[in-house]
């Protein structure tokens, strides 16, 4: 496992200063036996104006890292920066950064006008500029009406808008988000994810999104970063994580993967071919800096896979069907693997009445071109 | 053969026979007196066995006598004063020992702060008189000075146990939402956090208030002669033939202790989780 | 880029910072009371090891006399030492209406508790707050209300011979007996409000398995409801044990000056008694007798804790 995260780049113009750059960060809670390390060597850097999302477990150490972001907490070791400036030493009242906590955190002798209006009167800005923003935040978030309604006599997903208005009024230079939908039920959540990206392309200020629901990352980053255990395993787009996942982690948290046992036959720069344990060979693309020998996993997404019926020698691997699951858009098909591991292929249903495949049968099964990672480990 | 209807009660889970009684038996037990007392403060005649009629009198001797209205202005004075001092105190080291993390001493200010609840009044008592005299003879202070600071002592733990009650059930992370929120610690206390601890510090000055109008041991072995509060005048009383003017006075102190207690009640329910 | 030396501290730097300031605001309280409440009793421990003065006070001057004369007597005449049986007589007193008193609070304010916990939730609050009155009313006044109850020409003793029972006043007042029971009606809520805390979290789910299991309604009481509710029970017999011992008001009301107990006694040394020291000896004992019985109620606690109540 690498020690240090790397920074896929791509099409990133190297001369723009990132919005937040969290370098070398470590953060120990305890001593001796007791000792916790939440982040180990933890280094990120976050564009400006991108929506970008920390995904991992409980415990993987994403909101410690939010925290110290915020000024909530300072680290052990390492340092943050913000549009190339040292805040670490700063505390969270001299950060241009917000957020908006799980629990929303609303002030409860306060109407929602004044929650929102808070961090504006803080900074000393004049009564006009704030009634101002405060109007143009009730609008931004469509609550105009609950202005002068106490904090807990709304919903939670008004709280929540609520919680989001009053972070946006001083117009950050980051927006820190705390799994904010967590507590909201599926509808209200799918409503918000949209939002919420309506909101960060209107603002255009940065957003830094925590959450452990790896469809939500999916769906709403620009670029995301997979966490496990106090360390970054892999940043990059939506698509980059998903079709070239770079660690086993990575590949098992984010969708469902076949995780298959091969050969290094050759390898000559950013190509290789392997040998599965069919026999078959397979050429594969490698990523980065990445020279693999001997004895490697490789994985493929369900999706990417096709069934053959009953062949000789055509297709990837051969094995036996054992389970076909019909779930109305997809049909999944549980293969048997000679070597007694389970393969799960996925193909998106036609209108037919009638199922090509039956339990039992011998299948053959053939992976789409260029659809088979070679993992790190 | 008729059917028959269940005619049974449905089984109580939670009844204990002879528990009720008992329980009637000690509210009984624990009103009449005090209902008796308040009765005859209203008695035109001079005897408790003897009704003789309906009368305030009493009342109205009470207030007129000098010495009643010497001590009463007293304690009020002692009370309002032990009670903003206290909960000042109180408030001060409340905030400072609640939701924080252990640290090497807090169990000693624990014990500090609570050890007038642990330690009998009379011993207390002795310890102040044995102290103030050596002061006295040394610097010949005279005046309530010495009176205000023994209640002030022992009204602390009072208010502290309310407020720090109140500030535990705040979660810290309303204070770190408004340090996100560009307040700086000093903002953060006045606008939220004391804000929100206030129904506490008002429920502690109300406890302190109350404990010190109520004080005799301390009170009784501290006073200079003359100083006289309203308890140790009623405990002077006593010893001499027992004018109903003691009814009237204690009445008027009874419905002050049902109005405070009630109040209490109230803000606990309005504001209390 | 910062060395590791330099941001490590801040992190420590920020809990120095949040422990020097809670000294900081606790201090003006502990100053408060080192001065008028823990200082003073040090004092007092001096004062029993000095001489007492002629018209009262002291002389400073070393002498044991003081803790001699808790419990010994030496006669003015042919010098022989025996028991200082007054003294003896006060202290044992003092334990003895302790200890009842304690008791009897315990029988009446048991059911009474438990009455309270198994009103509906509804009512129950008036029921606290008509508990609460009493014990935030003056203790004075409480003791005098019971004076007026069982002096001779007072309500109990009217009422007997007004129904024929008796034909003369029973003598109750200005005996152990008075003093037992206005002790008892002073310190009930005392016991009350303990034992309603506890039962209030009692989980009837575990007495009506009980039921279930065939268990009558006194074996209920013995061996489910009683055992659960064994932290409110300890903790009222503390709250009612340690004042008993400390009376003063209570038993000066009711006692006469006749019976006394341990206050009173160290009451007047520091009047006609004019013996300071002594007073001063018997004030520490009595804070002995009580740290003794904290220390038996904090070792009590833990042993019967697995999780607090």
């Amino acid at each position: 496992m690498a020690n240090k995260s790397e920074i896929v780049q791509e099409e990133f113009d190297k001369s723009a200063q990132p919005a937040i750059c969290a370098e070398r960060i470590t953060k120990t809670f305890g001593a001796g036996k007791d000792k916790v390390v939440a982040l180990d060597d933890v280094c990120v850097a976050i564009r400006k104006n991108e929506f970008f999302t920390l995904l991992g477990p409980s415990g993987c150490g994403k909101t410690t890292l939010l925290r110290l972001i915020a000024g909530f907490d300072h680290p052990t070791e390492g340092v943050i920066m913000l549009h190339g400036k040292d805040i670490s030493q700063l505390p969270p009242y001299q950060r241009s950064i917000n957020t908006v906590f799980q629990s929303y955190a609303l002030f409860p002798h306060m109407t929602v006008a004044q929650n929102i209006s808070f961090g504006l009167e803080m900074l000393g800005k004049p009564k006009g500029h704030v009634k101002e923003t405060v109007s143009e935040m009730l609008a931004l978030v469509k609550m105009e009406e609950l202005r002068n309604r106490r904090t807990d006599q709304i919903s939670g997903g008004q709280q929540q808008r609520v919680a989001l208005a009053r972070a946006l009024a001083p117009k950050p230079q980051v927006l820190l988000l705390d799994e904010p939908l967590a507590a909201l039920d599926y509808k209200l959540r799918k409503e918000m994810q949209i939002e919420l990206k309506r909101l960060q392309h209107e603002t255009g200020i940065t957003f830094i999104f925590v959450t452990h629901d790896q469809e939500e990352a999916l769906t709403m980053s620009d670029r995301l970063a997979v966490m496990d255990a106090g360390r970054i395993l892999q940043i990059g787009t939506p698509r980059q994580i998903y079709n070239h996942p770079l660690e086993r982690f990575v590949a098992d948290f984010i969708g469902s993967t076949n995780f298959l046992s091969a050969q290094v036959l050759s390898n000559e720069g950013r190509r290789a071919r392997l040998k599965l344990s069919s026999g078959k060979e397979v050429s594969v693309e490698l990523p980065d800096g990445a020279a693999p020998k001997g004895s490697v996993t490789a994985v493929v997404r369900p999706e990417y896979s096709l069934l053959i019926a009953d062949s000789e020698g055509e297709g990837h691997l051969q094995g036996v069907l054992e389970n076909i699951v019909y779930f109305g858009t997809d049909t999944h098909y549980h293969i048997r693997l000679p070597d007694e591991t389970m393969f799960v292929s996925r193909r998106q249903n036609q209108r037919e009445d009638t199922e090509a495949f039956r339990v039992g049968q011998s299948v053959s099964i053939a992976f789409k071109p260029n659809s088979v990672q070679v993992l790190r480990d | 053969m008729t059917s028959t209807v269940n005619k049974q009660k449905p089984f109580s889970l939670k009844k204990q026979p002879g528990f009720g009684l008992i329980a009637i038996f000690c509210f009984v037990m624990l009103y009449a007196p005090i209902i008796t007392l308040v009765i005859y403060s209203f008695n035109a005649g001079k005897y408790i066995s003897i009704w003789e009629g309906f009368s305030l009198q009493w009342y109205v001797s009470a207030w007129n006598n000098e010495a009643v209205q010497d001590a009463a202005l007293r304690s009020l004075v002692l009370a309002l004063q032990a009670s903003v001092y206290s909960t000042i105190l109180a408030t001060m080291a409340a905030l400072g020992t609640t939701r924080t993390r252990s640290f090497p001493g807090l169990t000693a200010i624990y014990v500090m702060i609570n050890q007038p609840l642990m330690v009998p009044e009379i011993v207390t008592a002795v310890a102040l008189l044995t102290l103030f005299a050596i002061i006295k003879t040394a610097t010949g202070i005279q005046g309530l000075i010495y009176l205000v600071l023994a209640h002030t002592a022992f009204c602390i733990p009072f208010a502290y146990l309310p407020i720090r009650a109140r500030l535990e059930g705040m979660d810290l992370i309303l204070e770190t939402a408004a340090a996100d929120l560009y307040a700086t610690p000093w903002k953060t206390f006045w606008r939220i956090t004391l804000p929100l601890l206030w129904p506490g510090i008002i429920a502690g000055a109300m406890l302190a208030f109350v404990i010190s109008l109520d004080d005799v041991v301390i009170t009784e072995f501290v006073k200079s002669s003359g100083q006289e509060t309203l308890p140790t005048y009623m405990l002077g009383q006593l010893r001499r033939v027992i004018s109903p003017e003691i009814n009237a006075i204690s009445t008027v102190l009874v419905s002050l202790s049902i109005t405070v207690v009630g109040l209490f009640f109230a803000i606990d329910k309005k504001f209390g989780k | 880029m910062k060395n590791k030396a330099a941001v490590s501290n801040l992190v420590e730097e920020a809990q120095r910072k949040k422990t020097r300031n809670s000294w900081l605001l606790s201090a003006p309280a502990l100053l408060v009371l080192a001065f008028a409440a823990s200082g003073p009793l040090l004092i007092v421990l001096v004062y029993s090891f000095i001489s007492s003065g002629e018209y009262g006070g002291v002389v400073w001057k070393f002498s044991t006399d003081a803790w001699f004369n808790v419990v010994f007597h030496r006669d003015i005449f042919d010098d022989k030492i025996a028991l200082a049986d007054a003294h003896i007589i006060i202290l044992w007193r003092s334990i003895k209406l302790s200890f009842f008193t304690t008791a009897t609070t315990l029988l009446i304010g048991f059911p009474t508790a438990y009455f309270i916990a198994t009103r509906p939730r509804k009512t129950r609050n008036i029921w606290l707050f008509l508990i609460t009155i009493p014990f935030w009313t003056n203790l004075l006044i409480r003791t005098f209300a019971i004076l007026e109850v069982i002096r001779n020409e007072g309500l109990v003793n009217i009422g007997l011979q007004a129904f024929g029972i008796i034909d003369g006043p029973i003598q109750m007042l200005y005996t152990d007996f008075a003093i037992m029971v206005g002790m008892t009606y002073v310190y009930l809520p005392l016991m009350v409000l303990p034992l309603y805390a506890s039962m209030e979290r009692l989980d009837f789910n575990l007495v009506e398995a009980a039921y279930d299991l065939y268990a009558s309604r006194r074996q209920v009481l013995r061996r489910v409801i009683i055992p659960l509710v064994k932290p409110g029970i300890i903790a009222g017999s503390i709250l009612v044990f340690i004042p008993s011992l400390g009376a003063f008001v209570t038993p000066r009301v009711l006692g006469g000056g006749k019976k006394m107990m341990l206050g009173n006694l160290i009451e007047l040394q520091f009047g006609a008694g004019r013996n300071w020291p002594l007073g001063a000896a018997l004030s520490i004992t009595l804070l002995v007798l009580v740290m003794i019985a904290l220390l038996v109620y904090v070792r009590t606690t833990q042993r019967n804790s697995g999780s607090l109540q």
